[in-house]
């Protein structure tokens, strides 16, 4: 037994005592990730069923439309988002449960800023989704997608700036709630749509106008696109089926570009990562 | 500025209509073992979030440790430990990690901090279980890891929102232990709330809370001094004609408290054969007990804490805790 006190003092605040918050914050995320096999396990299980039976079954119909591509291939950055979404989206809903169990108190007390504490979180999500999306980045070889190093990197970039956006997007809607069940109920009717409308699923040229003005007014659009525009860039595809499957988006007869795709997503995440912080300031 | 850990003045707090915390006032002195002692629905958890800066008053002042709990929220926080009524620990993760978050969130100097969290963990005897998730553990064993949690930033001031409730007789005795022992190991000032009268004994002082109000702050010593007499219960076949006897007889005013008659008189002891010879009907029992903290409530706030509990409109929370204690 210790017969000396070891004497701590809390340093005043500083912003390197808040990069350490973040960091604490990030650290448990993971460490919550990597305790919890059943997660990582079912988060991936959806998109591969996706992927190999649903791109298979559909792929086989509409093999004669899209000559000299396996339709998987097409579905595969879309599968990518998806992993990456739903990995965010239960990353923040962890916030919920940390309020009912108790946890989220013990933040909240603490004499660091509320931006900290929602900055870890969310990075701390983006990273786990971006974890979970480099698994489905292995089987890349087997929907017929190269093993580019330039396209690895290209795609981990793109996956987490998606992840750290809807994590943030779910730590905002996150802030008030009090029970998992509401959350996730509210989270189901929010990605659903915002998935079918992303073109993961379809492709996005073609369509009537008015499935096309929501197609473009959905965030999740602007997250996917760069990612089929870079894996198609590695691909050897006719001209006219490219154009087919990966149409880009425009707005009026603005051609996007890819970048300006990537600005909308940083964008966004940046504002409702804002309006997370202030939801938690208020919420106290 | 004062040199007061905790200086409270004309404290409020209303939620809407109802009046929470109605304006109290007291100090606290560095060092002292302060209790705020008080049915549930007084009150004591409302005036400890005021001063741990998670609810903000709506009149008065306080200041912890020498700051105002409202202009400067982040030096009190700093400089108080929390251990709260609910438990507020990572289930999925280690002991360990528990202390280690908060160790990085209190911004413990790095040097310090694993030497420290064995400190506090061993004083709570749960080295031996720093690995294994705190999920696997009992309520008492999450009790004492949170104790330790609330003390590993060295704060200058504890407060403990009834930290032996709902726990086993020794568990009780072990916490109190540590507070005791911590009382002599840190320089520490400790503020805690109870409704356990045998608990509020080891406190320096009592603050006794009703309604929303401080009504009698002593040391424990003191309070039951001041009652001067000692509390007689009876049981009898007639408890009505008993009171009635008691108020024609001997000029004594009783009541009905859990169960029994109780009236306080002088010399308890050498009342009882008076008592047996000259009520004129049969008694069953009696008990007779020195003046304790009960008494002491009692007659400062006309009931026991237990009858008050019960005439109490008590939250959802406040009649599960009192479910699981019977």
């Amino acid at each position: 037994m210790a017969t000396e006190a070891i004497g701590v003092r809390v340093p005043v605040h500083s912003t390197g005592h808040d990069l350490r918050a973040v960091k604490v914050v990030l650290h448990r995320e993971l460490l919550r990730f990597v305790n919890d096999r059943t997660r990582m396990l079912s988060m991936l299980l959806q998109p591969v069923l996706w992927l190999f039976v649903m791109g298979t079954g559909l792929g086989s119909l509409v093999r004669g439309a899209i000559p000299g591509i396996d339709y998987r291939t097409f579905m595969y950055p879309g599968m990518i988002s998806m992993t990456v979404i739903m990995t965010g989206m239960f990353s923040a809903g962890s916030i919920v449960w940390d309020r009912e169990f108790g946890f989220l108190r013990e933040m909240l007390v603490a004499p660091v800023s509320r931006g900290a504490i929602v900055v870890g979180k969310c990075l701390g999500g983006a990273l786990v989704a971006t974890g979970q999306g480099v698994i489905i980045l292995a089987m890349a070889g087997l929907v017929g997608v190269p093993y580019s190093p330039a396209l690895i990197v290209t795609l981990l970039a793109e996956m987490f700036l998606a992840a750290f956006t809807i994590t943030a997007f779910g730590v905002m809607l996150a802030a008030r709630m009090r029970n998992m069940q509401t959350f996730f109920g509210l989270m189901q009717m929010a990605i659903m749509p915002m998935l079918f409308l992303s073109g993961a699923m379809f492709p996005l040229a073609n369509l009537p106008s008015w499935l096309h003005l929501l197609t473009v007014i959905n965030p999740m659009t602007y997250a996917v696109d760069p990612m089929r525009h870079a894996v198609f860039s590695h691909l050897d595809v006719p001209a006219q089926v490219n154009a087919v499957l990966n149409p880009g988006v425009r707005w009026f007869d603005f051609q996007v570009p890819v970048g300006v795709e990537l600005g909308v997503v940083a964008l966004l995440g940046a504002v409702l990562l804002g309006v997370g912080i202030a939801q938690f300031r208020r919420a106290e | 500025m004062t040199d007061a850990a905790v200086a409270v003045h004309g404290l409020k707090k209303d939620y809407g209509k109802v009046e929470a915390v109605k304006g109290v006032d007291f100090d606290v002195a560095p060092g002292e073992v302060f209790g705020f002692l008080g049915p549930n629905g007084a009150g004591k958890t409302t005036t400890i979030s005021m001063l741990c800066t998670l609810v903000n008053p709506t009149g008065g002042s306080a200041t912890v440790a020498g700051y105002d709990v409202v202009r400067q929220r982040d030096e009190v926080r700093r400089n108080i430990g929390l251990v709260f009524q609910d438990p507020t620990l990572d289930g999925y993760l280690s002991a360990e990690q528990n202390l280690r978050f908060h160790a990085e969130l209190y911004g413990v100097p790095k040097s310090v901090v694993g030497d420290r969290i064995r400190q506090v963990m061993e004083m709570v005897a749960l080295w031996d279980r720093k690995d294994a998730k705190v999920m696997t553990f009992s309520g008492g064993m999450k009790r004492r890891l949170e104790i330790a949690r609330g003390l590993l930033h060295s704060p200058r001031v504890l407060f403990l929102d009834e930290p032996t409730v709902g726990l086993d007789p020794q568990t009780r005795s072990a916490i109190w232990g540590y507070i005791n022992q911590l009382r002599l190991l840190e320089d520490i000032t400790i503020f805690m709330t109870t409704h356990y009268m045998d608990e509020a004994e080891y406190c320096d002082r009592i603050a006794i809370i009703d309604h929303g109000e401080v009504v009698v702050i002593d040391s424990p010593e003191a309070l039951k001094a001041s009652i001067g007499k000692d509390r007689v219960q009876i049981h009898t076949a007639d408890d009505a004609a008993a009171i009635r006897a008691l108020h024609d007889e001997f000029g004594l005013e009783a009541a009905v408290h859990e169960g029994a008659v109780t009236f306080a008189v002088a010399s308890g002891e050498e009342f009882v054969p008076r008592l047996f010879a000259e009520l004129g009907m049969p008694i069953r029992s009696v008990s007779v007990s020195r003046p304790s903290l009960d008494d002491v409530f009692m007659n400062y706030t006309g009931s026991t804490i237990r009858d008050a509990e019960e005439g109490a409109e008590s939250g959802g929370r406040a009649w599960m805790r009192a479910m699981a204690r019977r």
